[in-house]
């Protein structure tokens, strides 16, 4: 620690940071807008000049800028002594700014506002003329209005050096500087929407947003977690006029840092659909005429039918809704509503990050790791999150590099020059080509299957005690031995895995060699992904217990409790289909029509994330709690008040933490229902929330009540405690002259570190006891005629309710056969066929080198084609007649299509 | 003695004068007037019922930036924005709720584009509280106000119908990004 004097006070700091950053951390205003605490230090915007004094003596001092100065012990600053050069600097970068505040999206949290406030540059003394240039289209995420722009650079930073982008870049030069991409169209970064969050000014913003636009301080928001994938980003949501209207990345350093991928962002718009149940429906046979009832009734209905029905869990509802069910039905009559290879391959998941000797990794062991070795995930449509943490850890190398020199590792720039294209190692073993494969050092293409054998064989060689494998290629054995020779000289070797390829040994493998990298104390990072928000919590409910789906759906039982969960996405349709006929009575809770709820007697109408409050357990069995937005209108209420008759959810979560083994730490998660800070709980508005006596005077001029909480402790309402005093929740961050979300570090310990008002959930599996035992490295080969099927993911579309979010679906694909060119000569097939699949319709073919003869890519929750109803291998022919549905274009389909753009076949 | 006489002289004679005065006024001009057969003079920046305006051109000149309802101290201003396919913002609704409003002009000296204006007329009383909730209909005029050149997206570097890059008031025609020259 280094001890300095900035204006006459005397701080602690760490030398290893840059001054801006340790000034920051001090909570000492100092303006900036290059330096992001993600993404370094350039030093190109001279806004958080700084004034150094050589000595005691010097009265002159030299002006440096904070982002790309040391620290040094016993030194002396001043910030005010800078001002005047701070004012000239804004006053030229404002030359240009259009004069559109009030139709600018940012307005209210802009960055550029805040800091030309700050700086005291509040008068325009030039009258020239401005420069300004045209727009682009970008796609449906993101709105370009470059007139904005400050020329910071953060964007370019950001998409291309942090995110991986290639399609976007600075162009032209000197003032006519100007950042778009190369060509018009839709942005093909997955992680785009951060933009609008890296942008100190309204340059990129919320397109979505824009169309039902809000001031930030009319939102009114909560700390929530993501539902759309099992990684558990911690987002903001927020709403105004009962529909919700955006979602920002809310900080959590643990779990998705900075930012978050374009599908939560953007994929919430099923909230405020017009598909979502919104009363309460009941018939008496399965065809008849449905008819609305009283929620009261409803409830009564739900509860008569407890004792004989048989639950269905959801592995996107929350922790607390399932448990209820179970609680409703029966442990024994509470089955998993997964499908039932997913259900074996959770448990297993579990089973390794309670038994094995592995680190679960987290998005900074990730970020931190030097040698990665993915087995079969395609992890940037399965658990984006974490994609976008691996493009940071091969950059560990140059860290490295530039350790040696003695460089500080926030020297940006210069770090990318020293390391160039040289990246700390990753490997991939895929079956198809993915988007990571720009950063892999090798990308092999093999079965699930293979993939497994080879990751067996890989822990045999660094471990000859784990079990080997025969017969592996030369390839594979060159690709192995270079593995190993990597992971033995790693400081921080990560392997990644996951259960989306429906492969058990692939996920035993990951396992073996995390374990033979396990060392005494220092053990492998291992990071399995799993589907779904809650896919963990629900297995965790199941406590070893083999009510899979495919158990319930054979049990000949005459009643049904599905909760939010759609059969069809989880089990082949005839099955669903011969057990839903067979029910006399299915109550449905769910928040969006779907193929199940049409079959239903008894349908409850269940809130959204945004609706209710409950908990969320992530790829790595971390529980976060997530609190509801605004109040669901009724009769919708969130599943888990519907099933225990309105108890409180922090209620349930306590029976939860009492019913789990070591869940106990559960009831740490929340500061518990009655906790108020001077007798006041946390306010989900901002204190400059607009238009309370006029937003329902259309209504009613009479005031209602404001709504009343009974979950946690936030209000629906600007009375409480907010989160820069000690509100002990985080609603959205805001101090006083720092409107953006430039002010998260008012919020933070220091830069970077942990948040001062927000839990970062906490881990429910506990391995510290676990000791070295091997998975058997026994491989099932699929055998049988026919293309050998694997599943393909989607970002944009493979997830259930995200899908159904509107500018999702204008980014989503048809459903379509992955094949080889070489396969599709032998079924006649032209890239512009369609083919037939068994069981199913025709869908167009496309055609990849990347695949391997022989196996056929079938897109997972694509319109047109359901999973579920592939066998191991299908058999497929030229449709006939074909038509290609319209808007289909091969070259739209980002899956994983890097290879594309090097004069593949379509 | 002669003092107390003196006194009760003055007490009797100021009284005299104070009637004098009183029927004085028989003969003075009014002061009150007959409202409501007699308007009263109203001054132009008197602070009264509250219009939307259009600019020169005739357009909406709100641009539902949401600056008046932020600044309304008894938060009776609710309006949500949307955008035409030129992408000029304008109000969806834009209510205000007079039964609340406490005519403070806060709401006139926030506005960015001269939209929202004070008019000096006052006369806003209803029977039914329900009444005074005023909508955008209830509240746009075919006029200026009294402010009458000024136009926001002539000045604005944003691109709306009939309005390019560059073309707003100051403005260089817009960049070639494909160009490295000076």
């Amino acid at each position: 620690m280094a001890k300095i004097n900035v204006d006459g006070k005397v701080f602690e700091v760490d030398p290893n940071n840059n001054l801006l950053q340790e000034i920051l951390s001090q909570q000492v205003d100092l303006p900036y807008f290059c330096w992001h605490p993600a993404m370094g230090s350039v030093g190109s915007c001279r806004q958080c000049a700084i004034i150094e004094y050589a000595n005691d003596e010097d009265q002159r001092g030299r002006q440096v800028m904070a982002c790309m100065t040391v620290p040094r012990e016993g030194a002396r600053y001043s910030i005010e002594k800078a001002a005047g050069f701070r004012a000239q600097a804004i006053e030229s970068i404002m030359i240009n700014h259009p004069h559109d505040c009030p139709v600018c999206e940012e307005g209210g949290e802009c960055h550029l506002q805040d800091m030309t406030v700050m700086s005291g540059h509040t008068y325009r003394r030039y009258d020239g003329m401005k420069k300004t240039h045209n727009n682009q289209y970008l796609g449906p995420f993101i709105g370009h209005e470059m007139n904005r722009c400050i020329t910071c650079y953060r964007c370019v930073r950001y998409y291309n050096d942090y995110a991986g982008g290639t399609d976007f870049g600075p162009q032209a030069s000197h003032d006519n500087t100007y950042f778009g991409r190369f060509q018009e169209g839709p942005l093909e970064s997955e992680f785009s929407g951060n933009l609008a969050e890296v942008c100190p000014t309204g340059v990129f913003t919320d397109k979505v947003f824009s169309k039902h636009y809000s001031r930030k301080w009319d939102l009114q928001t909560s700390p929530s977690v993501c539902a759309a994938c099992g990684v558990g980003c911690n987002i903001n949501p927020g709403e105004r006029y009962g529909t919700l209207r955006r979602v920002v990345n809310r900080f959590n350093d643990e779990v998705n840092g900075y930012f978050i991928c374009d599908k939560g962002r953007f994929g919430t718009g099923y909230v405020n659909s017009s598909e979502r149940i919104t009363v309460c429906m009941s018939r008496d046979t399965h065809d008849g005429r449905p008819v609305q009832i009283e929620a009261d009734t409803a409830r009564a209905q739900l509860k008569a039918m407890a004792g004989s029905a048989i639950g269905i869990g959801s592995p996107r509802a929350s922790l607390e809704a399932n448990f209820a069910l179970r609680e409703l039905v029966g442990a024994d009559n509470f089955h998993a509503g997964v499908s039932d290879a997913e259900f074996g391959l959770l448990n297993q998941v579990l089973d390794i990050y309670s038994n094995r000797p592995v680190n679960i990794a987290n998005i900074r062991d990730i970020e931190n790791s030097d040698c990665i070795v993915i087995l079969g995930e395609d992890v940037t449509n399965t658990a984006a999150r974490l994609a976008l943490a691996l493009r940071q850890s091969v950059r560990n190398l140059g860290k490295e590099m530039a350790a040696k020199l003695k460089f500080p590792n926030w020297q940006d720039a210069a770090i990318r020059q020293l390391a160039m294209d040289r990246k700390s190692p990753l490997y991939i073993v895929s079956p198809h080509s993915t988007r990571l494969d720009d950063v892999a050092k090798t990308v092999h293409i093999a079965s699930a299957a293979d993939a497994a054998r080879i990751g067996f064989a890989i822990a045999n060689a660094l471990d000859n005690s784990a079990p080997a494998v025969s017969d592996l290629s030369v390839d594979e054995k060159t690709l192995v031995d270079q593995i190993v020779a990597d992971l033995k000289a790693a400081r921080q070797p990560l392997v990644v895995s996951g259960t989306s390829l429906l492969e058990p040994a692939l996920l035993n493998a990951a396992a073996n060699i995390a374990t033979a990298l396990a060392n005494g104390e220092s053990r492998c990072n291992l990071a399995l992904a799993v589907p779904e928000a809650n896919s963990l919590g629900l297995m965790m409910l199941m406590q070893g217990s083999g009510n899979t789906l495919g158990k319930a759906l054979g049990s000949g039982s005459k009643q049904a409790i599905v909760l939010e969960n759609d059969l069809y996405r989880r089990a082949p349709a005839r099955a669903v289909d011969s057990f839903l006929g067979g029910l006399d009575k299915l109550a449905v809770l769910d928040t969006l029509q779907n193929r199940t709820g049409e079959a239903a007697n008894l349908v409850l109408p269940a809130g959204t994330f945004a609706e209710s409050s409950g908990t969320f357990v992530n790829y790595e069995g971390r529980a976060q709690y997530f609190y509801s937005t605004f109040p669901a209108k009724a009769p919708i209420l969130s599943s888990a008040k519907w099933l225990t008759e309105g108890k409180k959810t922090e209620e349930i979560l306590a029976e939860v933490a009492a019913s789990l083994p070591g869940g106990a730490i559960l009831n740490k998660l929340t500061p518990g229902a009655d906790f108020n800070f001077a007798g006041m709980r946390a306010p989900r508005q901002h204190h400059r929330y607009s238009g309370r006596t006029a937003m329902r005077a259309n209504i009613s001029v009479h005031e209602p009540k404001q709504e009343q909480d009974e979950d946690g402790i936030m209000n629906y309402s600007m009375e409480g405690v907010p989160p820069l005093k000690d509100a002990t929740v985080f609603s959205s961050p805001w101090a006083p002259g720092w409107n953006s979300n430039q002010s998260l570090f008012k919020f933070e310990t220091k830069v970077g570190g942990p948040l001062k008002q927000a839990s970062h959930g906490v881990r429910l599996l506990d391995n510290s006891g676990a000791a070295n035992t091997w998975y058997d490295a026994t491989v099932t080969k699929a055998s049988g005629d026919g293309f050998s099927v694997f599943p393909v993911y989607h970002l944009f579309g493979s997830e259930e309710l995200t899908s159904r979010s509107p500018a999702i679906g204008e980014k989503a694909t048809a459903a379509y056969v992955a094949l080889n060119p070489a396969d599709a000569d032998k079924l006649g097939l032209a890239a512009s066929d369609g083919v037939q699949v068994q069981h199913n319709g025709a869908v167009p073919v496309l055609l990849r080198n990347s695949i391997q003869p022989g196996t056929v890519g079938i897109p997972v929750g694509l319109d047109g084609l359901n999973f579920q109803d592939m066998t191991a291998n299908v058999s497929l022919e030229k449709a006939r007649d074909w038509q290609s549905p319209k808007g289909w274009r091969a070259a739209n389909i980002i899956v994983s299509d890097r290879s594309m753009k090097k004069g593949e076949a379509n | 003695m002669l003092s107390a006489i003196g006194k009760q002289v003055h007490v009797i004679w100021t009284q005299i004068v104070t009637l004098a005065l009183v029927f004085s006024h028989m003969f003075r001009k009014k002061d009150t007037v007959e409202y409501p057969d007699v308007m009263p003079y109203m001054f132009p920046r008197w602070r009264g019922r509250i219009i939307l305006t259009r600019d020169p051109d005739g357009e909406e000149r709100c641009v539902a930036c949401n600056l008046c309802a932020v600044a309304c101290p008894v938060d009776c201003i609710a309006l949500q924005k949307t955008e035409d396919e030129n992408g000029r913002w304008y109000p969806e609704f834009f209510r205000i709720n007079f039964s609340r409003c406490i005519m403070c002009g806060f709401c006139e000296e926030a506005c960015p584009t001269h939209a929202i204006q004070l008019t000096p007329d006052f006369e806003m009383a209803e029977y039914v509280r329900q009444d005074m909730v005023w909508e955008k209909e209830h509240m746009l005029i075919n006029g200026t106000g009294k402010y009458h050149d000024y136009n926001f997206y002539k000045v604005a570097g944003k691109s709306i119908g009939g309005k390019g890059k560059g073309e707003a008031r100051n403005e260089l025609p817009p960049v070639d990004r494909r160009s490295l020259l000076p």
